[in-house]
């Protein structure tokens, strides 16, 4: 068995008195489908943001593709291959929805590659991301012009641009029609086809089920369940989390 | 357009103001005119770190009083080269004392860039707020080594006598006001280029979300990091010709809070996102304010500058720039 | 010799940092609580300062009465100033950048304006306890400190009282951390900040009252504040009113004894060089969240 991907190792985080994980342990295989689940102030987000380097976990590591990436600032870890697309969706505003993904292309891509990409080939590229999450025809509006729902598949749409190893969306299907979860799964599912590991994290249950390979369930902060998706949502624990609390 | 066609036509705007104020003026414009050339880089080095950055520096007096005492210093020690140079060294230190102001220029911004090194990295990693107010504490440190240091006259002042005349320019205000020029060019050129350049974007990011500029792969404590060793030097080297200006300087005048209020409120008023803002900003309030303080008193002329900061932060947030943008593009009515 | 006179430094020193604590008291809840950065706060103590001062020379009022009375008066004045910032930059999540602008505006306007009533001449107010001092063996306490102290620290007491025993003050504890859950108990969020940042200035007042008595006052000495407030703030700990009083006393005694063997004109820089380094080597002060 070769190593995992991401190796998450007893991970904890509190603010103040407040314990926002509780030694977490996740380990994610290349190319897996990983759905996350739990109620609203979990930790699932807190958990992202140790991942990706918006916080630092207190203790416990953290290690990506076979490297410990703990004292890694969130940029550096992005350039390793890690992106993902925040819950509350935050566009760079006082740019054109192009630009707001030529961003990750100039710092991420470019920096990896360590190649100047003529400004013509970025501007294809961002209307290629686009046209995928079917935001095209906005390609030069600006974020404050978009719905809720259109700034959340702009913020899927960035975290690809940065070409990732292992994508993590962070509710990104929130408010979306029946036929637009489609239209994403279809293509979080071509991602990983090409080999990108993803993890969703979710509400809709039925997206998460339909996608996942294996669920992971945290509830306040612990781990309480981790395994195939149908025999998850049977563990007695999992039920009571959510209709119990 | 591309830089150095830009770079040509600043240079042609410049030569012609030159010799339109040389062929039509007296002295006093060229005083004047210095002081407007002085805060279009003063403004336009604000705005490189607080417009572009969104990170607000209210320390421009300090780098820019860096660049004057640097100035002095150096001037300082041109003049008593008898007393403190060894016997070996006296012979070629008096050949290159006193230093050319260029050379002042340079090391002037070369000083303020390493304070501004040492400050951003000490406090950029925290909230923007606190850099804000550690560029304040910073103002106020030097302030006080500076009056505490005899050597560059402390608080009872230095006395910086410079030629009357000068060759090719004659007057020596001329040959200043033309260094002034110079510096404006170099600095609305570094400015554009910015906004232009990939930095620029980064730049932007910051200013809009950092968080999510940390996600996106955008190295953002080094970016802030050239983007205040960049605003720092160029107030610095705008300071290094402050001393030959004034004649006699003293922390008072030099660290003046008015340095803090105009580097802010002109690309506030002009508009932030683009090198213009400052530019017009500088303009418009360096001529009223020239205008006022002969008219009217100079404390009023400064109540004027805040008052009108206050109205365009609240009222105007895009600047000139903004409101001349939104009136583009309501168009022509039918 | 060398004992009385640290001795008598380090009383002074405390005795001031007492005052400085009623300074900084006002920015720990509007910068502290509500994450306002009204650097302008100077400029509303000058204000106090000069209210102070004209009752004082007019009406022969105590100074520290004169800003009792006008506590309403600069309570109504930081609603408004709230209600303004709010309306142009907390609404839209644009603070950053234009409220900083906004305030700094603000403090110069202030200072300018003073400036223009008042010319630059320093003013003092008269009062009974203005120079003489009480004696104990060595100790010498002077009543022009003592006095402030005293009413500054019944002045804190009195503010940390209201911010843990009473509901509005809870609530302005919670505004900045949880208010959503404020929502939910059917209380305006944008209320309760209201009605802290008038409380916010009103401290000012007060601060500005003991400021002249202490000593005496021209517009510019506002900005001699900024700098020991926010090391204050930053060194006790944002949000921790008596990590402010801890981190005020400490500074007065620093500021102090620097005074007196380095000579005062040091001092500035006291405040700030502390700053400075409590913002790089432990950014969330001595008792910090």
């Amino acid at each position: 068995m070769s190593a995992p991907l991401l190796q998450v190792n007893q991970v904890s985080k509190h603010f103040g008195g407040f314990v926002a994980l509780d030694n977490i342990d996740l380990a994610v295989a290349e190319g897996e489908r990983v759905g996350l689940i739990g109620p609203n102030g979990s930790g699932k987000s807190t958990l992202v943001n140790c991942i990706c380097g918006t916080l630092r976990n207190d203790t416990g590591s953290v290690t990506f593709a076979g490297e410990k990436i703990d004292d890694l600032i969130a940029h550096q870890r992005t350039r390793r291959g890690l992106a993902r697309s925040f819950q509350l969706p935050r566009p760079f505003h006082s740019m054109t929805l192009a630009d707001n993904l030529r961003i990750p292309l100039l710092y991420t891509v470019r920096a990896r590659e360590g190649m100047l990409h003529a400004h013509a080939d970025l501007g294809t590229r961002c209307r290629e991301l686009l046209d995928m999450v079917g935001l095209a025809a906005k390609a030069h509006q600006m974020p404050r012009d978009l719905t809720q729902v259109e700034m959340r598949k702009l913020e899927l749409a960035r975290a690809m641009a940065a070409e990732p190893k292992l994508l993590i969306a962070d509710e990104s299907m929130a408010g979306l029609s029946h036929s637009e979860i489609e239209e994403i799964l279809a293509l979080l599912l071509r991602l990983n086809e090409h080999g990108i590991t993803i993890i969703l994290i979710e509400h809709i249950m039925s997206a998460v089920m339909s996608f996942s390979q294996r669920l992971v369930v945290l509830v306040s902060g612990r781990k309480i369940a981790d395994g195939k998706p149908d025999e998850v949502i049977k563990d007695q624990d999992v039920i009571g989390a959510y209709l119990g609390a | 357009m591309r830089t150095p066609i830009f770079i040509f036509w600043e240079v042609v705007v410049g030569a012609a103001l030159y010799l339109l104020f040389r062929r039509y003026g007296n002295d006093y414009l060229f005083f004047a005119g210095y002081t407007v050339l002085q805060f279009i880089v003063l403004g336009t080095a604000w705005n490189i770190l607080g417009g572009y950055c969104g990170y607000v520096n209210f320390g421009t007096a300090g780098f820019f009083a860096l660049g004057a005492y640097s100035s002095v210093f150096f001037y300082n020690i041109g003049q008593s080269l008898d007393d403190i140079m060894p016997e070996k060294l006296l012979a070629p230190m008096q050949s290159i004392f006193p230093l050319p102001v260029p050379i002042l220029i340079v090391i002037a911004g070369a000083v303020a860039g390493l304070i501004g090194l040492g400050t951003g990295y000490l406090t950029l990693r925290l909230r923007g707020v606190f850099f804000a107010i550690a560029t304040l504490a910073l103002a106020v440190v030097l302030q006080t080594l500076v009056v505490n240091w005899d050597f560059v006259g402390g608080s009872r002042g230095a006395y910086v006598i410079p030629p009357e005349k000068i060759p090719v320019f004659g007057p020596y205000i001329q040959f200043l006001f033309v260094m002034m020029l110079i510096l404006v060019i170099v600095s609305l050129t570094v400015a554009r280029l910015i906004e232009r350049s990939r930095l620029g974007f980064g730049f932007a990011t910051i200013r809009d979300d950092e968080m999510a500029a940390e996600a996106s792969g955008v190295p953002t404590l080094k970016l802030k990091l050239i983007a205040t060793v960049v605003s720092g030097a160029l107030m610095g080297m705008a300071g290094a010709t402050f001393p030959f200006y004034i004649g006699y300087v003293e922390p008072d005048s030099a660290f003046n809070l008015s340095y803090a209020v105009n580097a802010i409120a002109m690309p506030m008023i002009g508009g932030t996102t683009s090198w213009v803002g400052p530019l017009i900003g500088a303009i418009l309030l360096g001529t009223l304010q020239q205008v006022a303080t002969v008219t009217i008193s100079s404390a009023l002329n400064l109540l004027i500058v805040g008052l009108l900061l206050i109205g365009f932060v609240i009222v105007a947030p895009s600047g000139i720039v903004g409101l001349w943008q939104k009136w583009l593009s309501k168009g022509p009515k039918p | 010799m060398e004992f009385s006179l640290l001795i008598n430094a380090i009383i002074a020193g405390l005795l001031l940092g007492a005052f400085y604590a009623a300074v900084t008291a006002g920015v720990s809840i509007s910068f502290g609580m509500l994450d306002i950065v009204n650097i302008a706060h100077p400029g509303f103590i000058i204000l106090g300062s000069y209210i102070a001062y004209i009752v004082n020379s007019r009406l022969g009022i105590d100074p520290i009465v004169v800003s009792i009375a006008a506590l309403p008066f600069f309570y109504l004045l930081g609603t408004a100033v709230y209600q303004i910032y709010y309306v142009s930059f907390e609404k839209f999540g644009q603070e950053s950048l234009r409220g900083l602008a906004f305030f700094f505006g603000l403090l110069f306007v202030t200072e300018v304006c003073l400036l223009l009533i008042f010319g630059v001449d320093y003013r003092s107010v008269n009062a009974a306890y203005i120079g003489p001092s009480l004696h104990l063996g060595q100790m010498e306490f002077p009543l022009r400190l003592l006095v402030p102290c005293f009413v500054s620290l019944a002045m804190f007491a009195a503010l940390q009282i209201f911010l843990s025993r009473t509901f509005i003050g809870r609530a302005v504890m919670a505004v900045s951390q949880d208010p959503t859950a404020l929502r939910l108990m059917a209380v305006d969020p944008t209320r309760i900040k209201r009605i802290a940042f008038g409380i916010s200035i009103a401290t000012a007042s007060m601060a500005g009252a003991f400021l002249i008595i202490i000593q005496p006052v021209i517009p510019s000495v506002g900005r001699d504040y900024i700098g020991r407030i926010f090391a204050i703030c930053v060194l006790g700990g944002l949000g921790s009113l008596p990590g402010a009083l801890i981190a005020a006393l400490l500074l007065g005694v620093i500021e102090s004894i620097t005074s007196v063997f380095y000579g005062p004109s040091w001092a500035p820089a006291v405040s700030f060089g502390i700053l400075l380094l409590t913002l790089a080597v432990r950014p969330s002060g001595l008792l910090g969240r």
